[in-house]
């Protein structure tokens, strides 16, 4: 079934490779213009362009991508001038340390409000339930991140200025994961840890605000079903406990569907980043591919929109084994 | 053992309070089998549902005293309940399948209930449930502990649910229609099995059927409830024999059986008499070998081998056969509702197998054959007002429009007995009866020569059945149609029918005049259904 | 011959016009229902309103900037107070209402439209087609969707049309994929084989009796769309890539509050992010009463 997976996958890549290529072509900006910096003439611009293999016939230069793609070559970012890949692999984890807070945080709170809600449904829980979650899926995440900040760093001081992953007076852990909860730990240094902590807390929140509408909506509908299937008739019927029917029966009946929500939401709100990291600060893939798209750095954003469509398919790869473990009518062969 | 008084149970709608049951008493000895029997809405099921406590939220028992070998089942605790609940008192529902927890294994759902009643721990669990599946008669019971529902058979399903209900020796076992969806021959299997272990065991067992057959094979006495109400009761014998309740007698008459006829079906008052259906000598329909073969998951699957047989104009053939017959694919072939593989089908002379299914809409011999469906919840377009529905034929066909058609749907709506007011409603607004008739109603609006009718009262009320045969008998005389009557309900074919094939497996393995084939079988596997197919006792006056 | 024994007690009764049997009956009927509906359609009626009659009825033109009133606290002139050069935060708040609603609306019918066709084919007619509609969809969705929006708008310029266009384009998939679901589950059911009886080709039996039974679940898609694609068109001005100043959006006019909140001027960014909220809020609550309208079984 793996084998397969990936050989489905492998045109969904090559779309992507190819798309990203033309849209990045398509940008307004001249990279070899940018490259030369303002005080350049029309001569050394042209050099430049040259230089960066800019002048070719497009097919010519989508191949030379590809052939550099397989070499594991990214190709080099304008604006860091560092080779695309270590950009990445520097940025990468502090977005995916962001979005797997937020999830935690959301199903945390999400799926707990689902239960409770399926359980009592029509009462006014379950109303509540479901004008919160609206609620929260209603706003922006860029406007709840500035409401938040307004609120609890400049109003009640409590939350640290929104700059980013660590406040300027601690150091960054050494490099294990990236994760800096996890460096942390690992390096024992419990100050730098609380640190990070502090500074993941309002984004996400804010992310994890707009994620949990659609897991607390999955895991309400799920459950209800569930609940109300002949299967759970017949485990109250033969006088199985509560806890038993509820969680033994019904809920692992109704992960199924969450799951498939779950990595929806993931893979969207590692999209939707963008914006939280605008406004926190946050020195992740989001805010990198929106700087280069600014400039046009072609390398760049095609660099980054690879490396989320593969992230998407292994994503998948994921949801589809989960969905065989804990579903047997899905084999795994 | 159980004593029920005075019982009344009422709903909360968003229409109001409804009574599902108003006041009813009886009482089940130790050892005894009751069977309570009635059609739907009887409130026979929200019955059982109140001995158990296991109302849906808005339900509630109102009045009157349950208790079960002195113990108050009406005012117990919700704990005291969740121990009488698979301990004392089991239960088994119908649909099977859908009754056992999809994603987890068969034996560790009797396991649960095992532990849950202290009646094994966890280091013997094992063994026990085993034993319990080998108590059902499941062949090797050692390796369907570890099987999932969905890799099980209808009637396997059945056994494991009536092993988990079984597991704790209850002293009560409440089957409600147990054998709803199951084959005749699985039927027949599951009640002998219930049948000998309750026997086994001295259990009592309460029979919630509509199945008048059944519950007299099977139960010592029986209680007949309509709308929330026991009409009569009494041991199965004088019941059906002699029955003393008008609603009883009706019943009863409807009950398709030997000896029967189709006029007999209805009440006195109704028994217009019967037109004969001439059958002329020509072939309208004529099928050639035909075949239908499709990709399976492990290989090649051959659902039709072969087949050859004829409809006369004006005949009337039952194809009968269990799920997996190859019946109903016939059928949609025939209907040019799916492709052959092979082989042909001539009506009137002419081979309307060439043209493909998907091409067979504006074939000229589209309108001479019609289907009533099964489900005629699932075969009505939800969004589709009765009148529509009658008329999308006409429409599309025919080409009527505006007041031709208006007219025309109204003549239908007559002929078929649908009250015009009807008309402008939508499906979930009417009842199965009147549900049926629309179907029938749009099958016939071109006046066919060939109807396929498939098991068009399986889910209908037996008296509610009893009103649409006798309409298909009457259309068809009027009409002078043929029909192909696909069923697995021998006493149905039997009445309607002048000829029938029995099917298995893909293949017609024994035809012949219906009162002929089922009187006196000679294949094997006939014999074996017509045995399998309860009958009630016959009734003592005659029914004309 | 009728029925004889009475099955269900309202059967029985032939009733005379009721009032549940006209569209606008069934609509009413369906907004007393449910209060949230009720609600929901008020709030939608009133920001239609703005849209449409908004710009005529605005105190302040939305683009005239006063320098000398600028950067003041809300007060009776100025409901939600003034902006940096002196505009007249109320009224740049309703007139943005007209743009925000144009774009939401015309992007999701764009993408439902498309989404139905591809969903509907794929869904009924399965085999080849169906497995290359997936593959572009999956292709789609492996974009992060909002990355895609922006190249989109940022390669093929920085118009309204585009920000629509590239609004409906991450749409596409969400609609595709609900409609082939549930094309699928009905390709072979009762009613759709007693169409083809009743002598419909393929065509007709899709798009006639298949499809529009799709319809309820897909408005409650619908109208979660809506308000993401506000959320969408705002994100992206937000970013500098949508609308272009000094256009009234809501996006923009949280983007240029956000400068100013951190030293005290609140009601810049608060304003717009409330009503761009409320206008969402509606959409989503908007869902459940949509698909109860379009739902015959919903009709009593």
């Amino acid at each position: 079934m793996i084998l397969g997976r990936v050989a489905q996958a492998l045109p969904v890549v090559a779309g992507v490779v190819v798309i990203s290529f033309l849209l990045t072509r398509a940008l307004p900006g001249d990279p070899a213009a940018y490259f030369a910096g303002p005080a350049a003439d029309a001569a050394s611009i042209a050099e430049i362009r040259e230089a960066l293999g800019l002048d070719k016939p497009l097919i010519q230069q989508f191949f030379l991508y590809v052939g550099d793609l397989a070499r594991g070559d990214f190709g080099t970012a304008i604006s860091t001038g560092q080779p695309v890949a270590a950009d990445l692999a520097a940025r990468l984890p502090a977005s995916l340390e962001l979005t797997l807070c937020a999830l935690l945080l959301s199903c945390a709170v999400a799926v707990p409000l689902g239960v409770l809600a399926a359980t009592r449904p029509g009462t006014w829980v379950d109303h509540l339930c479901r004008v919160l979650v609206t609620a929260g899926v209603s706003m922006p995440t860029f406007f709840t991140g500035i409401v938040l900040i307004y609120v609890f760093y400049y109003l009640a001081g409590i939350a640290p200025s929104p700059l980013g992953r660590l406040d300027f007076i601690y150091i960054e852990p050494p490099h294990v994961t990236g994760f800096y909860l996890i460096d942390a730990a690992i390096a024992g240094d419990f100050a730098t840890w609380l640190g990070a902590l502090k500074q993941l807390v309002l984004p996400a929140t804010t992310l994890a605000l707009f994620t949990l509408a659609p897991i607390a909506r999955m895991t309400r509908a799920a459950m209800l079903s569930a609940l109300s299937a002949d299967f759970v008739r017949t485990a109250r019927a033969a006088g199985l406990g509560r806890r038993k029917v509820l969680y033994g029966y019904a809920l692992r009946n109704a992960l199924l569907p969450v799951v498939t929500t779950l990595g929806m939401v993931f893979s969207f709100t590692l999209g939707a980043n963008v914006l939280v990291e605008k406004v926190f600060a946050w020195p992740g893939i989001g805010s990198y591919a929106v700087e280069a798209l600014v400039v046009s750095d072609y390398a760049a954003v095609q660099g980054f929109v690879l490396a989320m469509a593969l992230l998407f398919v292994l994503l998948n790869l994921l949801i589809d084994i989960a969905y065989a473990l804990i579903d047997p009518r899905i084999g795994l062969s | 053992m159980l004593s029920v008084k005075d019982l009344s149970v009422a709903f909360r709608t968003r229409k109001g309070e409804v009574n599902a049951v108003c006041g009813i008493s009886f009482d089940i000895a130790r050892g005894e089998t009751l069977g309570i029997v009635g059609e739907s809405g009887s409130g026979k099921s929200v019955t059982s549902y109140a001995v158990m406590r296991i109302l849906d939220a808005g339900g509630e028992i109102r009045t009157g005293e349950v208790s079960y070998g002195g113990m108050d089942l009406r005012r117990a605790a919700d704990r005291a309940m969740r121990d009488i609940r698979g301990r004392e008192i089991s239960m088994i529902f119908q649909n099977p399948r859908a009754a056992l927890n999809p994603i987890r294994k068969v034996g560790h759902q009797i396991e649960d209930v095992l532990i849950r009643h202290a009646q094994a721990t966890r280091q013997d669990a094992r063994e026990k449930a085993i034993k319990a599946l080998e108590t059902v008669r499941i062949n090797d019971a050692a390796a369907r502990y570890d099987a999932f529902s969905f890799e099980l058979s209808g009637g396997m399903c059945q056994r494991v649910v009536i092993a988990i209900a079984l597991a704790c020796n209850p002293r009560l076992l409440i089957a409600d229609e147990p054998t709803t969806g199951l084959d005749i021959t699985t039927q027949k299997a599951v009640m002998d099995l219930v049948r000998d272990l309750t026997a086994e065991r001295g259990m009592s067992m309460m029979l919630i059927t509509h199945d008048l057959g059944l519950a007299s094979k099977y139960c010592d006495r029986i209680v007949v409830m309509k709308d929330g109400e026991i009409v009569e009761q009494g041991d199965p014998q004088r019941l059906f024999s002699a029955p003393q309740h008008l609603y009883t007698r009706r019943l009863v008459d409807a009950t398709p059986r030997i000896g029967a006829s189709i006029r007999g079906l209805l009440p006195p008052e109704a028994r217009t008499p019967e037109l004969p259906h001439v059958v002329h000598d020509r072939p309208l329909l004529e099928v050639v070998n035909l075949v239908k073969t499709y990709r399976g998951k492990v290989g090649p699957v051959q659902a039709v081998k072969g087949i050859s047989f004829q409809i006369r104009a004006g005949q009337s053939l039952g194809l009968v056969g269990e799920s997996g017959s190859g019946k109903s694919t016939t059928s949609e072939m025939i209907a040019r509702l799916q492709d052959a593989s092979s082989g042909n089908i001539l009506f009137d002379g002419q081979d309307i197998a060439a043209t493909p299914a998907a091409r067979f809409a504006t074939h000229a011999r589209r309108r001479d054959i019609q289907m009533v469906f099964q489900d005629a919840t699932d075969s009505l377009n939800p969004r589709d007002t009765a009148a529509s529905a009658i008329a999308e034929p006409l429409a599309r066909i025919a080409g009527l429009r505006r007041g031709k058609l208006r007219a025309r749907v109204a003549e239908l709506a007559d002929l078929v007995g649908l009250p015009q007011p009807l008309l402008s409603r939508y499906p979930h607004q009417l009842s199965g009866g009147q549900k049926a008739r629309v179907g029938i109603a749009r099958a016939i609006a071109l006046e066919p020569k060939l109807l396929i009718l498939d098991e068009p009262t399986a889910a209908l009320d037996v008296s509610i059945q009893a009103l649409v045969l006798n309409l298909l008998v009457d259309l068809r005389a009027k009409l002078g149609m043929s029909y192909l009557f696909v069923s697995h309900d021998l006493n149905v074919v039997r009445l309607l029918c002048d000829e029938v094939l029995v099917m298995k497996s893909g293949e017609i393995i024994d035809s012949g005049p219906a009162a002929e084939v089922m009187a006196s079988p000679r294949h094997a596997y006939t014999r074996a259904l017509v045995e399998a197919a309860p009958q009630p006792p016959a009734r003592a006056a005659a029914a004309a | 011959m009728a029925d004889g024994t009475a099955t269900a007690p309202a059967a029985t009764a032939a009733p005379a016009k009721r009032r549940g049997d006209t569209a606008l009956g069934h609509i009413a009927y369906v907004l007393r229902d449910n209060p949230v509906t009720l609600i929901a359609f008020a709030m939608l009626a009133f920001f239609l309103g703005c849209a449409i009659f908004g710009p005529l009825l605005v105190p302040f033109d939305p683009l005239a900037s006063n320098a000398a009133r600028a950067l003041e606290p809300p007060s009776w002139d100025h409901w939600f107070g003034t902006d940096s050069v002196g505009r007249d935060v109320f009224s740049r708040v309703i007139v943005a209402t007209r743009l925000d609603l144009t774009i939401s609306v015309a992007a999701v019918a764009l993408s439902f439209a498309i989404g139905s066709v591809l969903g509907s084919i794929a869904g009924y007619w399965g085999g080849w087609i169906d497995a290359v509609l997936n593959r572009c969809l999956d292709t789609i969705m492996a974009f992060p969707l909002f990355v895609l929006a922006m190249g989109v708008v940022a390669a093929l310029g920085n118009t309204i049309e585009n920000i629509i266009y590239a609004t409906a384009i991450i749409n596409i998939p969400f609609y595709a994929r609900l409609v082939r679901a549930e094309v699928n589950i009905r390709r072979h059911a009762g009613f759709a084989q007693a169409a083809r009886i009743a002598g419909n080709g393929d065509l007709r039996v899709l798009a006639v009796h298949i499809f529009p039974n799709a319809l309820p679940p897909m408005m409650v898609q619908v109208s979660l769309n809506l308000g993401w694609a506000i959320l969408n068109a705002a994100g992206l001005s937000f970013i500098g890539l949508g609308v272009r100043p000094p256009t009234p959006e809501w996006g923009i006019m949280v983007a240029e509050g956000a400068n100013f909140i951190v030293s005290g001027e609140w009601w810049l960014a608060l304003f717009p992010g409330l009503w761009l909220m409320l206008a969402v809020f509606t959409f989503n609550l908007l869902g459940d009463g949509l698909r109860d309208i379009v739902d015959p079984r919903k009709r009593t």
